[in-house]
This record gives structure tokens, C-alpha cells and sequence, in this order.
């Protein structure tokens, strides 16, 4: 008989949480200054920039929870911070 | 089964570190450099912590967690079963400074005595964090922390310089040891993938910044990390069976700049000034620069 110990959890089980409710400021990205350069989804400690179809990026504002590490990256100064409207 | 959907994203968003933490990126860029064929496990801290309150977890690889102290004796023994059964995961594990530098070097001493092909990952946020900020052996000289507060007995802080960790470790005959920062993370993705390639136990130390514990904006954790390699305060480098092979060259700044920012060195500053304990701590980075040989000399960088 096996015996169960502890407890496990199913991969990524995590993304059930929300956390873009934690954000006081939202980054707002400008596609048409953005140089492609992906720095902001490299170091994005949530994860959560995405590339879209034309090649430049966007948060996913259901977990993004405005810590601004992207617009202090971005070399091009295309994202800025924003006090999110609730 | 909520499986990761996110792209190619091994560990998921909707964790819970504070937002800007140092070491949920270090735990994000980890996997982009491991890939799937991993066996990950944590010590007891705030990545333990942040990623895996039950029944969620970030973490979309298989990932154990057992006690504060002893990750690389459980490490060791998953080794030494995937080795017996012939399987190829490699086995990774990761702890914060307190975990590695102080409760868990029994183990760890251990691991790489017995010689178990397992990389061992610090990031290291230079306290207790999990806890509220307590002091560790990783805590840099002249921080304050709740247990070493500038005092009468210690007017500058911490009394003690940082632990000399990777050392320790290459003395274990560690075939390949590094320090890495965030501010690079490329540079720390490429190192990872050595460490979990090269055949032995070997050891990654990350600089991974704390915006809570620090005492600065969540937006310049980044920052924060580039400073300290400006100043000569973190050096990044590589050492391969005992000696350093490589080190991040830098244009240095005065140490001043780093520490200015941080509420956790602000005793420096107010009420007075304490030149003292600056000069000391600037002392330690320009010993740093004599270590590693980091300085861009005036000739080089006008080349
Ligand atoms: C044996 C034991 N002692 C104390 C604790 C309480 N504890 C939990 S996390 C933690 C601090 C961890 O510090 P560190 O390893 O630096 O990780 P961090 O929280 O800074 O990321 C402590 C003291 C524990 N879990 N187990
Ligand atoms: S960091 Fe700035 S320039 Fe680079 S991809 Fe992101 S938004 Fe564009
Ligand atoms: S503000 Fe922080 S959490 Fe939001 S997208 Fe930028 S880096 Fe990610
Ligand atoms: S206290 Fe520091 S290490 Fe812990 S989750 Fe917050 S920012 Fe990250
Ligand atoms: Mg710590």
C-alpha cells in the first residue's frame, strides 16, 4: 500500500489567483514609440507581458499588480504609470 | 487540472510576493533556463512561501518542499533515486540566503562532500525576509535589520561583513560555482544552464533584491541590483574547479549611491552623517575590485 504523505497541488494551480486586484498603478504601453526589444517581458516578476500579433507587448492586467519594473526598464520609455481607476 | 496555459510560462503568475519581488523574477527566469526535465526543491522562505499556498502553486514543474534546513539532503536523496532508476531530470534546489548561508550548511556540506550531481540555487535577498527582516549571514555590513538595529552597542548596523558562501562551497572542490544578478538575467539564465550541464554538485548565489526588506520602490528592484554591481558592492563572476575564470568588469561608482536609496542603510545618513561606517563599507567594495580585478581601467574604456 502506498502511503500519502504531506499534500500536492496541480501545476499552475496559482493562476486562480488573481492579482492584478492588488494594483494601485497600471502600466500603459505605447505601441508606436516600443522598439521590440522585450526587456519588459524578461523581467516581469509576474509574468505576466505578453508579445502581441504585431510584434510589440502588452500586460495581462488580471495578474499585472503594478510594481513598474517594466517602465523602469524600458529603454525606449514607452510604458508608463498610471493610478488605475477602480 | 488548471494546467499552465500562460505561453511558455513554467512559473505562473498569481503567485503572491509583494509586487516588484526580486526573487519571484529569479524563480521565473530559473525555469526559462531549466525547461520542463526538472525536479526542483525548496527550502522553507518567502519563494516557498509566495508560490506554493495550498492548494495553489506556481510552479509547473514537479517541486518539493520539506524544512527550512535540510532541502539538500532531500535533494541528495532524489538524486540518488532518479540515478539508480536511469532517469534524466536533472535536480535543482533553491533556498534564500537564510536557508543556505546559516540553518541549511549541514546539509548542503554534506550534498557536495558526497559529491551528488545536484545544482544548488541561492537567492540571496540578504536576510529573513519571510520572517520580518531578521539578520542572516548573508546580511551585508552596516545593514539594519530587526535584529541588528543601529544601536548604542552598534551604531552602524550589522557588525559583521557578508559570508563568504561560494568560497565555502568551491572548497568543497564544486566544479562550478557563480554569482548572478537579476539586473542580468540573461547572463544568470546562461549560468544556470552550465551549472544543471556540468556533471557534481554546483552552486549559483543570485542577487535578488527585496523592495520590502530593503526599504525602496517596488519599480527600481532592477536598479537596485545594477547599483550594487556599479558600486563593486555585488561582483559577478564564475569560478570552475576552485578558480575564478570570470568577473563582471565595471566603470565603478561610489558605494554612497547604492546606499543612499535604501531605508535599510538610511542610520548612514540621518540624524548624522556616519562617514566611519561608509568609508568601511566602500572599503569592502574596493577590496572586492582588488579580488576580482573588476575595475575598467581609463585606457580600456577609451578603446
Ligand atoms: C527550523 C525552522 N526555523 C525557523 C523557521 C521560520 N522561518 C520560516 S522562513 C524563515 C526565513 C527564511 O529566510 P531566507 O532563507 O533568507 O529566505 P527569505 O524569506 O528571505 O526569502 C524562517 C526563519 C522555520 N520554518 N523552520
Ligand atoms: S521594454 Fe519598452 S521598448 Fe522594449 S518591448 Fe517593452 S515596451 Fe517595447
Ligand atoms: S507593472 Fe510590474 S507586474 Fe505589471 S506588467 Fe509591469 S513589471 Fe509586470
Ligand atoms: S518580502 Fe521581499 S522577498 Fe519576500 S515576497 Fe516581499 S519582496 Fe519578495
Ligand atoms: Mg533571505
Amino acid at each position: 500500500m502506498a502511503l500519502r504523505v504531506g499534500c500536492a497541488a496541480p501545476p499552475g494551480r496559482a493562476l486562480d489567483n488573481k492579482t492584478g486586484a492588488w494594483r494601485v498603478f497600471k502600466p500603459v504601453f505605447d505601441p508606436e514609440t516600443c522598439s521590440r526589444c522585450g526587456m519588459c517581458a524578461m523581467v516581469c516578476p509576474e509574468g505576466c507581458v505578453h508579445e502581441t500579433e504585431e510584434g510589440t507587448f502588452e500586460p495581462d492586467l488580471d495578474y499585472c499588480k503594478g510594481c513598474g519594473i517594466c517602465e523602469e526598464v524600458c529603454p525606449k520609455k514607452s510604458i508608463r504609470m498610471e493610478k488605475e481607476e477602480k | 487540472m488548471a494546467e499552465v496555459e500562460q505561453g511558455c510560462e513554467l512559473f505562473s503568475a498569481g503567485h503572491r510576493a509583494c509586487g516588484g519581488c526580486g526573487p519571484a523574477l529569479a524563480a521565473r527566469l530559473l525555469l526559462k533556463a531549466t525547461g520542463k526535465n526538472v525536479i526542483i526543491a525548496s527550502a522553507t522562505g518567502c519563494m516557498e512561501v509566495f508560490s506554493t499556498p495550498y492548494p495553489e502553486t506556481a510552479w509547473g514543474v514537479p517541486w518539493i518542499h520539506s524544512l527550512f534546513e535540510n532541502v539538500a539532503a532531500v535533494a541528495s536523496g532524489i538524486e540518488a533515486s532518479l540515478k539508480r532508476q536511469g532517469r534524466s531530470e536533472k535536480v535543482v534546489c533553491i533556498g534564500g540566503d537564510g536557508a543556505t548561508f546559516d540553518i541549511g550548511v549541514l546539509c548542503i556540506s554534506g550534498a557536495f562532500e558526497r559529491g551528488h550531481d545536484i545544482t544548488y540555487i541561492c537567492y540571496d535577498n540578504e536576510a529573513y525576509m519571510n520572517t520580518g527582516i531578521q539578520r542572516s549571514g548573508a546580511t551585508p555590513y552596516g545593514a539594519s535589520t530587526t535584529t541588528s538595529p543601529p544601536g548604542a552597542c552598534a551604531p552602524g548596523g550589522n557588525p559583521l561583513p557578508k559570508k563568504d558562501m561560494p568560497a565555502i562551497l568551491a572548497a568543497h572542490g564544486a566544479p562550478y560555482v557563480a554569482t548572478a544578478s537579476i539586473a542580468y538575467p540573461n547572463d544568470f539564465v546562461q549560468k544556470v544552464e552550465r551549472a544543471i550541464n556540468t556533471p557534481g554538485p554546483c552552486y549559483i548565489q543570485v542577487h535578488t533584491p527585496c523592495c520590502t526588506g530593503w526599504g525602496f520602490e517596488s519599480g527600481e528592484t532592477l536598479a537596485m541590483a545594477k547599483l550594487a554591481i556599479d558600486t563593486g558592492l555585488w561582483v559577478n563572476y564564475e569560478m570552475v574547479d576552485g578558480k575564478v575564470v570570470k568577473a563582471k568588469k565595471v566603470r565603478r561608482k561610489p558605494v554612497e549611491e547604492y546606499l543612499a536609496k535604501q531605508k535599510r542603510f538610511r542610520h548612514l545618513f540621518k540624524p548624522a552623517r556616519r562617514d566611519d561606517v561608509i568609508a568601511n563599507i566602500q572599503a569592502i567594495a574596493d577590496a572586492n575590485a582588488e579580488r576580482f580585478g573588476i575595475d575598467i581601467k581609463r585606457k580600456e574604456s577609451s578603446e
